[in-house]
């Protein structure tokens, strides 16, 4: 059995860090509003499927002209980041914005409008998409650029030249993120808001604004994950963002929900164990149980992780304000 | 007060318009959006022709038929609540559906409330026809037949020992997987993993699960739909893994061949019970007029939906000389059902006393690399009784 | 205006008798609003009331269009909620329409009684999840798992099933279905345990996500656990499964001179049954929101550090909120099991914990004739009125695009309804008086 496992375990920790690294973008989006705003953004993970759409129309209708695949794609990347990130932005002045000006104090009121949000995303690509191209499947259309693939370690490994591309983008796409928050005007100015929102605004920063560059960043980053994901999974639909999203917000929390290193941490963590079981777990139970229960024990992890250290693996303990 | 009264007149009048046309309707219950519309709307549009050329007949009868679409989204929540919405039209007095047998199972409970004779021109899962309710009938084959034709094709035409088996954790295709491993390892095969799935996108952790088994399966057989198998095949094949692929009737779509793409899909075998227009001589002319009304192709299940909604139709015009011209009741319906003898596209249909077809045909198939799902090869077909009435 | 309000609710009982059909109950649905939103003295807008109710099932049982359930539901909204009705009017009327009107109408048409068993059945559960939402503030996004858990709990056993895993005669006869609804009820309540144990100590947002994982996880084994051991049945799902015997009701129906045939038996008996049920949930809901424990859940839900500071603790009492909540759905999952004879894991996805969960909402969280008014909302819109303009447009304007065809959008339908909700009327359609003040405060 240990052999067995063995002989796959680099092909499995690489397959890991692929989905990781799309978790660990949409997770950002995740914390980086529950910073600012405490809010569960469930529409977040339409955001993302949002940014595959986009994705796959770009692909759709611009790979006969564009003959290059890595242009190709730095097209699709930037047009799928710019509209999931528009749409974050809407969505936030739309639905979320108004909630906050009554300023409601129930913290279900949000969460259920998220969830609402979620929902009208959903249906309404799935629309558009019926109207237009009669699809319920979008496929994303194979580019001969992109398609390439290397053996490594003597065939331990055999990677495809999108997963560099997606690890690739993902980790710039993360650095320019800590460079953002770190070191620039609009960085502090969202940690401020994160920190303290009325204190904040009293600073001169407008809040408003500053909540809409975070939906912004966040969508955007949520987009792009969402190109990438279509790319490396090649078949999408208006659901595809559900179980993702909700994965994604589950390494947000492991990492410790807030922080945003930590959702990195989270995302490549989860993307690792849900390959890991997902692939061994027939071999690990002999067969009982089976590849399908790979979101089972996910869950099970966060619930532990939550229980033993609820502030997660980064997150700092956080004293409840009375 | 005036204007009350003649809306009252007005209404009146209206209701009596509705009330007084002699209508029977044909219902088809299949889905029509979501991942499985493809191969629902087939049903639909199949039977629907039927109806459209049947309508001068049945007018020279004094009945005005109509086709009533539903959506059960193959769900069987929504499927029941259809049926329950059905059995209350009185006009409709046959079923064309379902696709999805574990719809069609709880569906069939309702429509047996009333007698509402149903058709079935897609459902396999053996348990459809294995309950004997009266009103219960399919012109297709059976899931403990197909798997096991797919089974020995592999075994023995293939020469195919270890079979990796796949399932979508669905009624339908784990049912499926099921009697094509019973029967495989009957034969002196070996299901090297028997491995079921809900993921839609990601099959990179059962992609690796085939990479490392051992012994090295020279088959991957996958019981499931299309929506599953084609981006499956995609990534599989990405990964440079060129092991073949088995299906069963979910696959026979040609979506299968715009997620799989079409270079990765040819060759792909698989078994179906409903078979292709090259395969039935009659069916050829039939499949022009439905291209041109709809401007799609007829495949499989459109023809057999066909089928089906003939079978009604021909039971029904039956029921109707039997009842002296009038409206006949769904139960008069459901007996000359089961007594039709017909020779349709897909051959001859009469049902056993399970409402199973007598002899069923079950289709050997192969994905042509033309990217035209009309061109695939039909390898075999092969006539079968339904096991338990034989 | 009070001639005309008894002019309009006249003539629909004219059209109802004479034209009955869609349009003579859109016209009724006109003349209920006009009852309902027209100034009009107590007595009038009663006799009002009174006639329509009367118009309502006379249209429904000569012509079975499902409108005229939607004025009935109507009619029951009304006289829960204007003031200034004599309260003996108020029972008398609302017995009559639930006890009469609609089995009246469901002879007529006996999709009346599926939808009166479904919003039922919703309806309970509904209240369920209000105590965990509404009273005790949190957030339960699994909820369907308990009513999977408890419609699993009869199946296994009133069915084949339980034969997989132990020795015994199997199906058990009907009749256990009674003592199998108190099984259900600890089956849940534990399962509410062994869930809220682990989700309640983590603060409202958290208990949001975990619950919904956790309600995967319950649909997830439900549909996988056929192996090693074979419990559920998994996505084969479990049929037949018994019903209980109702020679006794069809006698007593018979005596009371009610001739069932085999279409209306069991719709009319679970009907009633389902009402029954409704009856006692309320009765338990109304008692709990009077107790300490009531009390204690809604300070949680106000203020936690406050009530943890006043002495309550917090652990337990939430807990006991949470196997409450399961426990009503644990009831109703039974019986769901038993009408349908039939139960497969994908009846109990997330979008079903969010559709009780949108019903919860829109009568306003909190309230008990609120949340029963959200599930007959839903419940009717979802089975009703999404298809039945589904089959309109499908018939009468062919040439729109089957994409666009109205039932296929219940998840935009749902989501309009609870953003829409959220940002003007978040304290729901029918408010609880802690909550309205609450949300209008703020």
């Amino acid at each position: 059995m240990l052999e067995q496992i063995l002989a796959l375990l680099p092909q499995v920790i690489f397959d890991g860090f692929v989905l990781g690294f799309v978790y660990a973008m949409v997770a950002l989006g995740y914390t980086m509003v529950y910073g600012v705003l405490e809010l569960i953004n469930f529409a977040h993970s339409e955001i993302f499927m949002i940014g595959a759409v986009v994705g796959v129309e770009v692909f759709r209708y611009l790979a006969p002209h564009v003959g290059n695949g890595f242009l190709l794609l730095l097209l699709a990347l930037l047009l799928g980041g710019a509209i999931a990130g528009l749409t974050a932005i809407l969505v936030e002045r739309f639905a979320y914005r108004p909630l906050r000006k009554r300023g409601t104090t129930n913290r279900l009121v949000p969460l259920i409008t998220a969830i609402g949000v979620s929902f009208i995303l959903q249906d309404l690509v799935r629309l558009i998409e019926g109207l237009w191209h009669n699809e319920f499947f979008l496929r994303m259309r194979t580019v001969e650029d992109l398609e390439g693939s290397v053996s490594l370690f003597g065939g331990a490994i055999f990677a495809q030249t999108k997963s560099f591309v997606l690890m690739g983008v993902s980790i710039l796409m993360l650095l320019g993120l800590t460079y953002l928050v770190n070191r620039t005007k609009l960085g502090v100015a969202i940690r401020a808001v994160a920190q303290d929102l009325s204190t904040a605004s009293l600073m001169g920063i407008d809040p408003d604004r500053i909540i809409s560059r975070t939906f912004l960043i966040g969508g955007s980053l949520g987009g792009v994950a969402g190109v990438l994901f279509a790319l490396q999974y090649t078949t999408i639909t208006p659901y595809v963002g559900f179980l993702p999203g909700l994965k994604a917000f589950t390494a947000a929390v492991l990492g410790g929900i807030g922080n945003i290193p930590g959702a990195m941490l989270g995302g490549l963590v989860l993307g690792q164990l849900e390959n890991f079981f997902g692939t061994y777990l027939p071999i690990l139970t002999n067969g009982n149980f089976g590849t399908e229960y790979k979101d089972v024990v996910a869950f099970l992890i966060l619930i532990l992780i939550l229980l033993l250290r609820p502030q997660g693996l980064l997150g700092q303990v956080v004293k409840e304000k009375v | 007060m005036r204007k009350i009264g003649l809306l009252v007149a007005g209404v009146a009048a209206l209701g009596m318009a509705l009330g007084q046309a002699n209508v029977i309707k044909i219902a088809t219950q299949s889905p029509l959006s979501g991942p499985q519309a493809a191969l629902g709307e087939q049903i639909k549009l199949g039977a629907e022709l039927a109806v459209e050329e049947a309508k001068a007949k049945f007018k020279a009868l004094g009945f005005d038929l109509v086709l009533v679409p539903y959506d059960d989204q193959a769900n069987p929540d929504v499927g029941v609540a259809n049926a329950n919405r059905i059995i209350n039209d009185p006009d409709i007095l046959g079923v064309v559906g379902h696709l999805n047998s574990g719809v069609a199972i709880p569906s069939s409970e309702v429509y047996a409330r009333v007698g509402l004779v149903m058709v079935s021109p897609a459902n396999t899962n053996p348990r459809v026809t294995d309950r004997r309710l009266p009103n219960v009938n399919r012109i297709c084959g059976r899931d403990d037949v197909q798997g096991p034709v797919g089974a020995e094709y592999a075994f023995n035409n293939l020469k195919v020992k270890n079979v990796f088996v796949i399932h979508d954790k669905t009624a339908y295709g784990q049912g499926l997987a099921e009697e094509f491993r019973k029967r495989l390892e009957a034969l002196g095969g070996k299901a090297v993993a028997f491995v079921g799935t809900e993921e839609q996108s990601n099959f990179v952790p059962i992609i690796n699960q085939i990479r490392g088994a051992r012994p090295t399966p020279e088959l991957i057989y996958f019981g499931g739909i299309y929506s599953q198998i084609g981006p499956f095949l995609k990534q599989l094949r990405e990964r440079g893994l060129k092991t073949r692929l088995m299906g069963g009737d979910g696959l026979d779509s040609s979506e299968f061949l715009r997620l799989a793409g079409a270079q990765n899909a040819a060759g792909t075998y698989y078994t179906t019970v409903a078979g292709p227009v090259s395969a039935f001589p009659k069916a050829k002319a039939v499949a022009e007029r439905f291209k041109q009304k709809f401007g799609k192709d007829m495949e499989g299940f459109g023809i057999y939906a066909y089928d089906s909604a003939n079978v009604i139709l021909t039971a029904l015009e039956a029921a109707i000389k039997a009842a002296g011209g009038k409206k006949p009741t769904r139960e008069q319906v459901a007996q000359e059902v089961r007594k039709v003898k017909m020779e349709g596209l897909t051959g001859a249909i009469e049902f056993d006393d399970k409402g199973d077809n007598k002899k069923a045909k079950y289709f050997v198939m192969q994905v042509a690399s033309t990217g035209n799902w009309a061109d695939n090869k039909l390898i075999r077909t092969i006539e079968m009784a339904a096991p338990g009435a034989r | 205006m009070s001639a005309l309000s008894l002019l309009l609710s006249l003539a629909y009982l004219g059209l109802a008798f004479l034209a009955p059909g869609a349009l003579a109950n859109l016209f009724g649905l006109g003349a209920l609003a006009a009852a309902a939103f027209l100034r009009l003295s107590p007595n009038l807008r009663t006799l009002n009331l009174a006639l329509l109710t009367l118009a309502f099932t006379v249209g429904l049982v000569r012509s079975g269009n499902t409108l005229g359930l939607i004025g009935l539901v109507g009619i029951l909204v009304a006289l829960t909620t204007l003031p200034r009705v004599p309260t003996w009017i108020r029972a008398a009327l609302g017995l009559a329409i639930l006890l009469i009107s609609v089995p009246l109408a469901g002879f007529a048409n006996t999709f009346v009684f599926e939808l009166g068993i479904q919003i039922g059945i919703y309806a309970a559960m509904a209240l369920g999840l209000n105590v965990v939402v509404g009273m005790a503030g949190l957030l339960d996004l699994g909820y369907a798992a308990f009513f999977a858990v408890g419609a699993y709990t009869w199946a296994i056993f009133g069915s084949q099933q339980a034969k997989n895993f132990m020795a015994g005669n199997f199906p058990l006869p009907g009749e256990y279905i009674y003592p199998f609804m108190l099984i259900a009820i600890a089956t849940t309540a534990l399962t509410g345990l062994l869930i809220g144990l682990p989700a309640l100590r983590l603060r409202g947002d958290y208990l949001a996500i975990v619950t919904l994982g956790l309600g995967e996880v319950v649909r997830i084994l439900a549909n996988n656990l056929d192996h090693p051991i074979n419990f559920t049945n998994g996505p084969q799902g479990i049929t037949p499964i018994q019903r209980p015997p109702i020679d006794w009701f069809r006698e007593l129906m018979a005596a009371m001179g009610v001739r069932l045939d085999q279409t209306t038996d069991y719709q009319l008996f679970f009907y009633l049954l389902v009402l029954l049920m409704i009856g006692l949930v309320v009765l338990v809901n109304v008692n709990l929101a009077n107790s300490r424990f009531g009390r204690a859940w809604v300070a949680i839900r106000e203020d936690e550090i406050a009530a943890r500071s006043m002495g309550i603790p917090l652990l337990p009492t939430k807990l006991l909120a949470f196997m409450t909540g399961a426990a009503f759905s644990g009831v109703m999952g039974v019986i769901f099991a038993a009408q349908r004879t039939f139960v497969s894991p994908e009846s109990f996805t997330l979008l079903a914990s969010i559709t009780i969960l949108g019903m919860v909402i829109l009568g306003g969280m909190g309230s008990i004739p609120g949340a029963i008014l959200g599930a007959a909302a839903l419940t009717i819109l979802n089975l009703d009125v999404l298809k039945t303009f589904s089959e309109f447009v499908r018939t009468s304007l062919p040439q729109i695009p089957s994409q666009v065809d109205p039932a296929k959008y219940e998840r935009l339908v749902f989501g309009l309804i609870l953003v829409l909700m959220m940002i003007f009327r978040p304290e729901g359609l029918i408010p609880e008086k802690r909550h309205k003040a609450e949300m209008e405060e703020a």
